[in-house]
Formats: structure tokens, C-alpha cells, sequence
């Protein structure tokens, strides 16, 4: 058995499992979900909804994957990825969730970008940016709807050749300031630049920044306490501090998996694991065709994240009605600066005790996009003076909105790529998945291991709360037609 | 099942997944799209249900010919045939 397990509340420990995590598990499923982020819970919840014997195992204590808090004494909640989804996560959890869930998403009502080149509140709908790109930048209303229509019309098989700079210098050429108007809360969002795919770009852009930003009112916690609830009910068998290590294949076929030096038997396997971590090492090279693996190795992981976590002290409070402040000291826009190092642009988040309103309390998180080379080889006193560093910028930033704020803060926090790897074993840290490359191999893994399906952050549009949870509900389809054809080859047709 | 069965059954998955949606007047060959909001999204939940219900499969290359409610009909009435209709309120 594995010895390891999370220190509750610490970066850099893992402790010795005091228990069997596996003591209840059965020897054969019909699926297996390894990983409990969005995608892996939604597609194990969808399944056992379909009426499949599911086991869910994580290796962590808590479900959620990036989705997750966690607690700091004196009463500090912080969320790690609750900074905004789009809308359309209302619909999805109402249908493969509950109401429970769903009647408590609500919309954010302030958002602000604040760089040398524009500051303003805005309302993140379609609409909304086109009035900003006429009334502030001075284009003409009809290049704005030329370029949403092209949005709109953007279709999967595109040229995969023209790349969101492209786009841009299509529709807005020589325009740095509409440029980083459109791209910096996406690239915030999922790591994307201008050499990504317009397309990908396209997809993201029409779900994300056209119907307002929406937040989940209780907070990650209840959000996933919530949706374990429901897994259970629905007759989820949930393992944590599981970790699968390897998965079984013979002659093509997926026959389990071995977990905690046991072997669990299952039809199919559903990794939510990072694509190419699930290839490249949790199968094996050797169970591939020569050309799947050579395209998976050449796949690009998405950069990773630093956060810097501030909680005020009890009974202090924020004044103003912003949720998320798009920051930069910069004075022009480039994308793969965001990743800096020293970097000058950041999000800030804001937590009124409306996010959780029995606690009362206030919080801001500060997140940048970061390199996992940049932290990797820095040593243990080198990696707490930059931690140390990054904490000082978040609050130098957070001063110039909050005048006074570092009188109020009790707690300060920060995370960095490696704080990522370790909680989510995703090479690299990465924190949205694979370039879009990456989406073409997680799609065709079940043709080249029968039963064995991909649902996690992947191809840039595969990701963030909304896209990997829909990634769940589109793998927990592929799996249940394929279990209905093996017990009623009739039933297949002629694909 | 009998054609108007099949357009009933349509029905009551679209009442499912689209619960805010007036589906009183929804005509056979306008597709849905253009008469209720519905995304890809929808349209894969669309298939789910089927599958569930009624055990019939649709391959994702089939996808297009559920465009419309005639094209649902004219699509699935080979294979509901020997079904009966399902619907949530009777069940
Ligand atoms: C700092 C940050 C901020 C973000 N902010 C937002 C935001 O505001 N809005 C938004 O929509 N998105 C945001 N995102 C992105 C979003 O959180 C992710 O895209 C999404 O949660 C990913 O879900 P997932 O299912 O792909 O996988 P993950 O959440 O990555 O989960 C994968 C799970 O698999 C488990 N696992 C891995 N290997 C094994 C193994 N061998 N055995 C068992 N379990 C294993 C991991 O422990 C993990 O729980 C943010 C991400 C980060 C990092």
C-alpha cells in the first residue's frame, strides 16, 4: 500500500494512511472514474444516472480537483478556482446535478478591467463589449459586428491554420488595446495567447464573455459537498486518498485498474487525470499505436498558476462592490508576459460575505498565470523568499484599490505551479489541460484501447468549471453507447 | 410507436431538458434550433435520453438528422417501432 496521504493544511507534506481507503471497495465495476474534478464527478454522476455501477477514485481527501478551498485558522475560507464561469453551468448542473445546485449559481455584478490603456466596470456580455469597443475605443460599430458574426460563424473545421492574433489583426489591426480587451480575460481563464487557434479562441469567447460572469453563492465547499451528496444517492462509490497507479490493458481492451497495490476490475476506465500523464504513464507507451504516442508526447500542457490568498481579520470589511479586477501595470498587452515571472498583470478576486454569508467574512485572491519552470528548481529557501515576493506584489498591487488593506489582513497565503503538481499529480502543474492539440487525442483514446475514455481539461475548450464539467457529460455518453453495444450488438448501428 | 407518438416522445425529452420552454407550438420542419434554444449540448442530452428510454442508439454522425421534429420522425420510426411510448409523466 502507497504510505502517503495530505497533511490537512500543508503544501509540502503527505502523511501515512491510518486507514485502508479501499476497505469498502468491490472487485469489478462497470466504469471506473480516476479523478473527482468537474469532469470526472459529472461524468461518474451522468453514468450511474444511465444506471452504470460506478467506482470514484481520487487520489486526494477532498473531491473537486482544481475545484477546491481550503480552511486557515481564524476562520479563513479561501476558493481556489471560484473566481467566474459562464452561464451555461445553470443548465448544465440543473440537468446532470440537481436544482439544489443549480437555483445557487447568481451572476456577478462587478467587473472591472484596470490597465494603463483602459479602466472601466463592465457588464461581460456581448453587448456590453460592443458599446466598450464603440464608445471607448472608437470603432465603428459595423467592424464590431462584423467581427462577432465571424465569432458566431466560426465553425470546428475551420483552417486550423489562422491563429486569435490573426483574428485580431483581421478585424482590429495595429489595435494592442481592443486586443487585450478580448484576449486577457481568456488567456486568465485558460492560459490561451495569440498563437492558439482562432477557433478555439471563438468557442471560449461566445460561451464566456457574452452573458455575464456567473459565481456559485455558498461557496466551492458546498459545491462539492453538494455534489458528493447527489453522487451517493445516485449509488456513486466514492474512494478518496486512492491513487490509481497504473491502468490495466490487454489486447487492446481495458480491464481495470491497479490502485493502492490492489487490482479493480472494471468494463471501462474513465481518466480525468491530465491527458497525457493517463497515456504516457498510467498506460503506457507500449499499449499505443508508434504515431498516437509520438502525437501525444509533441501535445503542449497549459501553464500553471500562482495565487496569493488574503483573508481580512474578523469584523473587518471591504468597501466597493467589485468581484473580479482585471490588473496590469503594464503599458502594453502581451499575452506570454501574463506567465512572468515578475509578472505585472494579475486578477484580483473579491469575497464579500455574500459568497458565504454565516461565515461574514472578507477575502481577495490574487492570481497570476506562471510557468512551471520558472518555481521547479528554485531551492527551499530560494522558493520561500519568491513565495514571500509574491505576496509582497499581490498586496502592493491590492493597495492601489484597497488603500490601507494590509492593516486588515490576519492571514496571507500563496500558491505557486508546484503547489498545483502536488495537489492534482498534473504534470507540470498545469492548470487547464493541454493546448488544443491536445483535445484530438483524448477524443480518439477509446480507438486505440477499447473502454478506455479521457474526461478532463484539455484542447483549451475543454476547460475552466463549465467545460470540463460538459467534457463529463460528452465522455459519459461515448461510454454508455459503447457498454449498450457490447450487451446488444444489435443495437449498434453502422457508424 | 406511431409517428405522432414519436413527435410526443421528442416532446416530453425536450420538456425535460428545456423545462422554461413553450413547446406548444413547435412545428415539424423548422429545426428546433431555430424555434427554442437549444445548443449541442442539448441535442447530446437529446440522445442520452433515447438511448435510456428507449435503447435506441444514435451515432453521432446520425446527429444532424434530428435537426428538426420530421427529421426525428422520419430518422427514429424504423427503430420505435416496436417501442412503446415512454413519457416522464406516465412514468
Ligand atoms: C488557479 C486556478 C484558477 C481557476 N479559476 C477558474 C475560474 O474562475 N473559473 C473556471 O471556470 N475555471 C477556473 N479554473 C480552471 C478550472 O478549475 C479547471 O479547468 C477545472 O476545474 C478542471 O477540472 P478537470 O475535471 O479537468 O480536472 P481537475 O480539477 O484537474 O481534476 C483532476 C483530478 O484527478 C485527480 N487525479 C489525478 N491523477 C490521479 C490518480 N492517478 N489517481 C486518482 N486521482 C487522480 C486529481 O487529484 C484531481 O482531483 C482555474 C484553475 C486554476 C488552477
Amino acid at each position: 500500500m502507497i504510505d502517503r496521504r495530505y497533511y490537512k493544511g500543508s503544501s509540502d507534506g503527505k502523511r501515512p494512511l491510518t486507514r485502508d481507503p479501499l476497505a469498502q471497495v468491490k472487485s469489478r465495476y462497470d466504469v471506473i472514474v480516476i479523478g473527482s474534478g468537474l469532469a470526472g464527478l459529472t461524468a461518474a454522476n451522468v453514468l450511474a444516472k444511465l444506471g452504470r455501477r460506478i467506482a470514484l477514485l481520487e487520489q486526494h481527501y477532498n473531491l473537486g480537483g482544481m475545484a477546491t478551498w481550503f480552511k486557515r485558522k481564524g476562520g479563513h475560507v479561501f476558493d481556489v478556482s471560484l473566481h467566474g464561469f459562464p452561464v451555461g453551468m445553470i443548465k448544465t448542473c440543473r440537468r446532470h446535478w440537481n436544482r439544489t445546485i443549480s437555483e445557487r449559481i447568481v451572476r456577478l455584478d462587478g467587473i472591472r478591467f484596470d490597465n494603463p490603456q483602459f479602466s472601466f466596470e463592465t457588464e461581460f456580455t456581448r453587448a456590453d463589449f460592443s458599446n466598450k469597443l464603440v464608445e471607448v475605443f472608437g470603432i465603428e460599430r459595423a467592424r464590431v459586428d462584423q467581427f462577432f458574426a465571424h465569432l458566431a460563424g466560426m465553425n470546428f473545421y475551420d483552417d486550423p491554420g489562422a491563429t486569435v492574433g490573426d483574428l485580431f489583426e483581421q478585424h482590429f489591426p495595429g489595435r494592442g488595446d481592443v486586443h487585450r480587451l478580448l484576449l486577457e480575460p481568456i488567456a486568465y481563464a485558460n492560459g490561451s495567447n495569440m498563437k492558439d487557434p482562432a477557433i478555439a479562441f471563438g468557442i471560449v469567447f461566445s460561451n464566456f464573455m457574452s452573458q455575464g460572469v456567473y459565481t456559485f453563492s455558498g461557496g466551492t465547499d458546498l459545491l462539492v459537498r453538494e455534489m458528493r451528496a447527489e453522487l451517493e444517492r445516485n449509488g456513486v462509490e466514492i474512494f478518496s486518498d486512492a491513487a490509481v497507479e497504473s491502468i490495466a490493458v490487454e489486447r487492446g481492451r481495458v480491464r481495470g485498474v491497479q490502485v493502492l497495490g490492489r487490482f479493480l476490475e472494471a468494463g471501462a476506465v474513465v481518466s480525468n487525470a491530465n491527458l497525457k500523464h493517463t497515456v504516457l504513464s498510467m498506460v503506457g507507451e507500449r499499449h499505443f499505436d508508434r504515431d498516437f504516442v509520438a502525437g501525444v508526447q509533441a501535445v503542449r500542457l497549459n501553464n500553471s498558476s500562482c495565487q496569493v490568498y488574503m483573508g481580512l481579520a474578523r469584523g473587518q470589511t471591504l468597501a466597493g462592490n467589485t468581484d473580479l479586477l482585471f490588473t496590469s501595470t503594464r503599458e502594453a498587452f502581451d499575452a506570454d508576459s501574463l506567465c512572468d515571472f515578475r509578472g505585472q498583470s494579475r486578477t484580483f478576486s473579491f469575497y464579500y460575505p455574500k459568497t458565504r454569508p454565516e461565515s461574514g467574512r472578507y477575502a481577495v485572491v490574487c492570481s497570476t498565470n506562471a510557468h512551471f519552470a520558472d518555481w521547479a528548481n528554485l531551492d527551499a529557501s530560494a522558493y520561500l523568499r519568491e513565495k514571500a515576493r509574491l505576496c509582497e506584489e499581490a498586496l502592493a498591487g491590492l493597495e492601489r484599490y484597497a488603500p490601507g488593506i494590509r492593516s486588515k489582513l490576519e492571514h496571507v497565503e500563496a500558491s505557486t505551479p508546484r503547489t498545483f503538481a502536488f495537489y492534482t499529480q498534473h504534470w507540470q502543474g498545469a492548470s487547464f489541460g493541454t493546448k488544443f492539440e491536445g483535445l484530438r487525442y483524448s477524443l480518439e483514446l477509446s480507438s486505440q484501447i477499447e473502454g478506455l475514455y479521457h474526461a478532463g481539461s484539455v484542447g483549451i475548450i475543454m476547460s475552466g468549471w463549465l467545460g470540463a464539467a460538459n467534457y463529463g457529460v460528452i465522455t459519459a455518453n461515448k461510454v454508455d453507447a459503447w457498454m449498450a453495444a457490447q450487451l446488444s450488438p444489435s443495437l449498434v448501428p453502422k457508424a | 410507436m406511431t409517428n405522432d407518438e414519436i413527435v410526443l416522445a421528442i416532446k416530453d425529452i425536450i420538456a425535460s431538458i428545456a423545462p422554461d420552454e413553450d413547446l406548444s407550438g413547435l412545428v415539424l420542419d423548422v429545426k428546433l434550433r431555430e424555434q427554442i434554444e437549444l445548443d449541442s449540448m442539448d441535442f447530446l442530452d437529446i440522445v442520452m435520453e433515447l438511448r435510456k428510454r428507449y435503447g435506441v442508439q444514435v451515432p453521432e454522425a446520425d446527429y444532424p438528422n434530428l435537426a428538426t421534429l420530421q427529421g426525428c420522425v422520419d430518422y427514429l420510426a424504423p427503430k420505435l417501432a416496436s417501442k412503446q411510448l415512454a413519457t416522464s409523466k406516465m412514468a
